[in-house]
Parts: C-alpha cells; sequence; structure tokens
C-alpha cells in the first residue's frame, strides 16, 4: 500500500508542474502587478465604470425600431458571489430605459448547458444583444463565437479565446489577487514566518492564479509555507485543517484564494486557544465584521462584484452609441484595508454579502441583496 | 508443531467475532499517533470526536433505515435545511435557539415521516423516494435563503456544536457535542439492539412478507426507521452549523458517508443485518481516514485515489467476513 501511495504521489507530482505552467504567466503576472498600481480613468467613486489604460472604442449604436432585448447566458447563480452580482445586474437594468427585455438562461454551472443554452438564445431570434458570463474558457469559446456572428456580444468576469465580443469586462485579475494578500504578508511578517494557504479547490484558472501569484511572493519573500490545503469551500472543512495544522506547530499568517469560509478558520484558532494571525480573507460581510470585531491584522483582496453592473452599462452602450472600453474594460480591483474597512462593515448586510458590490447607492439597496 | 496448529484454528475461530471496522479503526487511529504524537493529548482526540459526531449520529440514524431495507439519501440536504432555517428563523436572536432547535428535531422528524409514507403507501422505492426529498430540499433551502445565507446562527445555538465543557478532570475538557454523539448513540444502539422495535426492523429488512405474516406491523416500524433517520439528521444539522456557521451546502455528501459508515459497520445493504454500534465506528473510521490523509500531507488527487481505495478494500472485509461466517 504504502508503494502504492508513493508511486502515485510521485506521479502527481510529476503532472503538477504541466498542470501549473497555464496558471504561472510570469507576463500576466507582471502585467496585473502593474495594472494595480494604475490610476483608473473615468468617474471617481464609481469603480464600475472607470477602466485601467483600455483604448476606447466609439459604438455606432444599434439602429432599432423599439426597446433592445438583452440576453444574459450566465454561468450560473451557484454562489454567494454570483448571487450578489446577479442582483447588482437586474438592479441596474432598471437605471437603462432601452433596455426593454431582458432574458436571462442559468447555465447552472454547466458547460455543455451554457453551451445549449447560447444556441437557444441564438435560435429564438429574440436577442438584440448578448452577455455571457463563461462556465470556462475553452469550452464556451465556439459558441460565443457563434453568437458574435449574429450579434453583439459583451463577456465578463471569466474570458473566452477569441476577441470577436464587442468587449471583455472583468477586473484586474487573479494574479491580482494572490498579490494584494500574499504582499501584506510580507510586509507584517518576519522572514521564514509560517504560512498556511488554503484554497478552494484545484483546476478553475481564476483561482490557480490567485495561488500562483501569492505563492511566488511568499516563496520569494523567504515565508516557510507550511501547507497549501484544499477545503471545497467547505466551513467545517475548513476548521478541520487548521485544527489539525495548530496541532502541529504555529501559524503565524493565513492565506486564503476565498474568502467564504475565512470566519470558519479564524474560529479555529479561537477555540483551540490561539490568537489570530495575520488574515488574507476576502469582503464577505461575516469576515469584515469579525475583522473589526476582533481588532485583527487583515487584508480583504476582493474580485469586485460590481462588473456585473459594467456588463449591462456596456449593454447600454453597445446599443446606445458612445464610447467603450475595448477589446477589454479592466475595471480597478481595490483591496480592503484597516483604513477602509469601516466604510464597507455593514451589520445590516447578510453574513456573505459582497461588500465591494458598488450597490449602496442603487435604488432598490439593501432590500434587494437581503439586507434590512 | 501441534501447538501452531491449535493457536491458528483457534485464531481462525476467535477472529471473526471481532467486527472487522474496530480493527480498521485501530489501526488508522495507530496511523493517526504514529504520524503525530499530539493525537494521544486530549486536544487531539476530543476534536477528533467532536468532528466526527454529526457523522457518527448520522450514521446511527442511517443503519437503522438500511437495516429495514431502503436508504436515506435526504439526509445531507435535511442538514443544509436545518442550518439555513436555523439561520433564518433565529435572525440573530439568541433568545430565539429555545423553540428553533425543537422545531428543527420535528421537521427532521416530520421529513423522515414524510419518506416513509411515500415509501410505503405511495410504493416508491426508498431510493428514489428518497431521492426526490434530496432534490426538494435542497431547492427549498436555496428558496429559503436565495442561494446565500441570510443571517448569522447566535452563540446560544451554536452552543451545541462548538461549544466545551472546561475543566474535567482527566481529559481537561469535553466538547459538547461529544455528550450530544454519546446520549444520542446511546439511545439509538438500546432502541437497536434492547427492545422489540429492533428486532423488528430487523426482522422486516430481512424478509418484510414473513415479518407481515409474523404480526410486525411492517409499515409502522419502516415509518419509524425513516423518522429516526429524520431526527439523526437534525441533531447533525444542529452539530454542524454549531461547528463551523452557516453556508448553504454544508450537508452536501453526508447521505453516501453516512451510508458508507453503515456499511463499514457491516450493515446489509439490502437489509436485516446492521448494528448502531459498528455504523458509529463506520463514522469514526470514515472520518480516522480523512484526519490521516490531512495528516500525511498528500496532494489531493492522490488522497482521493487512496480515500477511494480504503472504503473498497474495507467493505471488501466485512463482506469477506460475513461469508466466512456465515451471517
Amino acid at each position: 500500500m504504502k508503494r502504492m501511495i508513493m508511486a502515485t504521489g510521485a506521479l502527481a507530482l510529476g503532472l503538477s508542474p504541466a498542470w501549473a505552467q497555464n496558471f504561472n504567466d510570469p507576463e500576466e503576472f507582471a502585467k496585473q502587478q502593474e495594472q494595480l498600481q494604475a490610476t483608473a480613468e473615468g468617474p471617481e467613486g464609481q469603480p464600475w465604470v472607470e477602466n485601467i489604460g483600455g483604448d476606447m472604442v466609439e459604438m455606432p449604436g444599434l439602429d432599432l425600431a423599439s426597446g433592445a432585448t438583452v440576453c444574459f447566458s450566465n454561468a450560473g447563480v451557484n454562489n454567494p458571489w454570483r448571487v450578489v452580482g446577479f442582483t447588482n445586474m437586474t438592479e441596474e437594468l432598471k437605471n437603462h430605459s432601452s433596455i426593454e427585455n431582458f432574458i436571462h438562461v442559468d447555465a447552472e454551472g454547466s458547460d455543455d448547458k451554457q453551451i445549449a443554452d447560447i444556441d437557444d438564445l441564438l435560435a429564438g431570434g429574440d436577442c438584440d444583444v448578448m452577455i455571457v458570463s463563461p462556465n470556462t474558457t475553452a469550452a464556451l469559446t465556439p459558441a460565443v463565437e457563434r453568437a458574435c456572428e449574429a450579434m453583439p456580444v459583451i463577456v465578463f468576469d471569466r474570458g473566452v479565446n477569441t476577441d470577436c465580443p464587442e468587449t471583455f469586462v472583468h477586473p484586474v485579475g487573479g494574479y491580482g489577487f494572490g498579490i494584494q494578500g500574499a504582499e501584506f504578508i510580507v510586509d507584517q511578517l518576519d522572514e521564514g514566518s509560517n504560512v498556511l494557504m488554503l484554497r478552494i479547490l484545484p483546476g478553475v484558472d481564476v483561482l490557480e492564479t490567485r495561488y500562483s501569484a501569492g505563492r511566488r511572493i511568499l516563496d520569494e519573500a523567504g515565508m516557510n509555507v507550511v501547507g497549501a490545503e484544499f477545503t471545497d469551500g467547505d466551513n467545517a472543512k475548513t476548521k478541520s485543517i487548521v485544527e489539525d495544522y495548530l496541532m502541529r506547530g504555529t501559524i503565524d499568517a493565513v492565506w486564503m484564494d476565498a474568502g467564504a469560509t475565512a470566519v470558519a478558520a479564524i474560529e479555529a484558532f479561537e477555540d483551540s486557544g490561539y490568537d489570530i494571525p495575520v488574515f488574507v480573507g476576502e469582503d464577505q460581510q461575516d469576515f469584515l465584521r469579525k475583522w473589526q470585531d476582533e481588532g485583527m491584522t487583515a487584508i480583504a483582496p476582493t474580485y469586485p462584484a460590481y462588473q456585473w453592473r459594467t456588463a449591462i452599462i456596456a449593454a447600454s452602450r453597445v446599443i446606445e452609441g458612445g464610447e467603450l472600453p475595448a477589446p477589454e474594460w479592466v475595471l480597478p480591483q481595490p483591496a480592503i484595508t484597516q483604513d477602509t474597512l469601516a466604510d464597507y462593515v455593514n451589520p445590516a448586510m447578510p453574513p456573505l454579502h459582497y461588500a465591494m458590490c458598488g450597490c449602496e447607492e442603487m435604488e432598490g439597496y439593501p432590500e434587494a441583496w437581503g439586507g434590512n | 508443531m501441534t501447538d501452531g496448529a491449535d493457536m491458528q484454528t483457534a485464531r481462525r475461530l476467535r477472529l471473526p467475532q471481532i467486527n472487522p471496522v474496530w480493527v480498521l479503526l485501530a489501526v488508522l487511529i495507530g496511523a493517526i499517533i504514529f504520524m503525530n504524537p499530539g493525537f494521544t493529548q486530549p486536544t487531539g482526540y476530543m476534536n477528533f470526536l467532536k468532528r466526527a459526531a454529526p457523522l457518527a449520529i448520522l450514521a446511527a440514524g442511517q443503519v437503522y433505515v438500511i437495516t429495514s431495507g431502503g436508504f436515506d439519501l435526504s439526509v445531507g440536504s435535511l442538514i443544509t435545511l436545518v442550518v439555513v432555517g436555523a439561520s433564518m428563523l433565529t435572525n440573530n436572536d439568541p433568545a430565539a435557539t429555545y423553540w428553533v432547535v425543537p422545531l428543527m428535531l420535528g421537521m427532521g422528524l416530520g421529513v423522515g415521516l414524510l419518506n416513509g409514507l411515500i415509501v410505503c403507501f405511495l410504493r416508491v422505492p426508498s431510493l428514489i423516494a428518497t431521492l426526490g426529498m434530496m432534490i426538494t430540499l435542497t431547492g427549498l433551502a436555496f428558496m429559503w435563503s436565495g442561494g446565500a445565507p441570510r443571517g448569522y446562527l447566535p452563540d446560544t445555538f451554536r452552543f451545541f456544536g462548538r461549544e466545551l465543557i472546561r475543566d474535567v478532570p482527566l481529559v481537561r475538557f469535553i466538547p459538547i457535542s461529544v455528550i450530544v454523539l454519546l446520549v444520542v448513540v446511546g439511545l439509538l444502539a438500546w432502541l437497536m439492539h434492547r427492545t422489540n422495535l429492533g428486532r423488528q426492523v430487523h426482522a422486516i429488512g430481512d424478509n418484510p412478507v414473513a415479518a407481515g405474516l409474523a404480526g410486525v406491523p411492517v409499515n409502522r416500524v419502516r415509518i419509524t426507521a425513516f423518522m429516526l433517520s429524520g431526527l439523526s439528521g437534525a441533531i447533525a444539522g444542529i452539530l454542524l452549523g454549531g461547528f463551523a456557521g452557516v453556508s448553504t451546502d454544508v450537508g452536501s455528501g453526508y447521505e453516501l458517508q453516512a451510508i458508507t459508515a453503515a456499511v463499514l459497520g457491516g450493515a446489509q445493504l439490502l437489509g436485516g443485518r446492521g448494528s448502531v454500534p459498528a455504523a458509529v465506528g463506520g463514522a469514526l473510521a470514515l472520518t480516522a481516514i480523512f484526519t490521516l490523509l490531512n495528516f500525511l500531507g498528500l496532494p489531493q488527487p492522490v488522497r482521493q485515489v487512496v480515500q477511494g481505495l480504503i472504503l473498497i478494500a474495507a467493505v471488501a472485509l466485512a463482506m469477506h467476513r460475513r461469508q466466512q461466517t456465515g451471517t
């Protein structure tokens, strides 16, 4: 049995650099590191319409007899971030009278279903503009190309391998997320400190890039990464993993690739009777509250949910005409720090509400997002 | 030489007396201690028991349904519904715990009752009936929460899954969930192995027609089995919500883990045979496998391969032993 474990282990280790290569691109890393520092263009205080270094393309506008129909092929509403984002989107629609109909199809996290959804929308012939939030990059590329032949397409969140869409709306990206958290740890701690890295699951590009960037910075600064564990985004598993690590040694910092289980990880320290170490979370309200209540040393990189608003704004510019950042609309990706924490904590919002939603000024706030 | 042969026969006779799940558990615990001597400290084994408690309780309930000749796939989504529902109902009010906990237990019994009625009177096989219930409950939890948790669980509710009794002699501290585990498993074991209900559950799982002819109220016993499983699901949900807080997929996968634990403990999948303590042993062994693989620090894909292989091997061993003993 032991030999078998070793053999499988060696095999997996042998394979892993081959997978990692796609997600550890030094050029993209450098580009995003630069974009984090760049000043965004556009109206200040409204990051969802700002853009970083994008060229503008003049849209002629669609010549439509009546209001436009916008179709949205959504990868899924299967996690709290996407729930917040989709609420952003439906609320943003109220600001655009040029969009008369909005058709939403939910692929429930399945590539196959999303490809069929897009083909169905094309066959239906009702759509004037299509917004696509792809489930995975490679699988959805041909379907998006087919859609491009029929109508203007806006892609956001995850990308596709084609430049046929009018624009691709996204924040700086996964490397940027990883950089912000890891640089904070490096600033706070001495060389050789123990860092535990917690990840949701392997193989997802936006998460792999967060990890590879974080790992690169921690390794270069000489931090001792005691482990990189997958939590499946499960609170109980996260707490168990951290408890197990605490039984074996001290942890000076926890880096996470997503913050949904951050509070469970913090509780593992509390319940085992340890001080809470330096923490990298995300902009979920429960984490921000815990951070404030316990006076933690922490940072919250974000993957801003306001990009869901931007997708609708981009569609309206295609319909009405006007300037559109293209072929990419890169949105700023701020991290919440001790200095800005108070601006984002809001106990009236649900625990997994994403504070960087850019939704506070919207009409339906806070009820539409589940707040009271 | 003769001595050796004698010992061999003696060993062959004696070995089947011990359920292999205990051997497996002992080996796994031994390996964990070897990897991490800290496990022999109270923090080590108490954390382990605390972590295993929800699955152990779930397995103890599941073994009733399995022994009666069915499956209960709805318990995982029931756990989710309990956690989501409790966070919605308590609405951050610590005082609400006192009526929300009984209500959740009642909901578990109610879901079990429904499962039982569907199986008994609509004649839907339990695999499909509880699969349908699983999907329905997942949908309900989603509708209730809107897809993301809407509230926190107050500390009074989390008491059962999170708090410890400190300053206990010998072991230093006891998690509340371990006490809950002992009480619930004690009761379920007593019901199964010391009362008429337990014998009837075995009887209808072995041969429902014969049991019916012998005067066993088949439907009533079957429904009771589902209700006990539902109740164990609600208790597991309360412990899990307490341990780790609210999330909308907290229960996913638990139904299969509970069935696996029961089978590891030697329960027969089509009924007629099952033991509560052994199912709890199966749950502890399953948790020990997860813990051991954590300690080994293997990459995730390798863990899954090893975990799958250990499971198949363990169940094969249980089957082999049954063949030998003829039970």
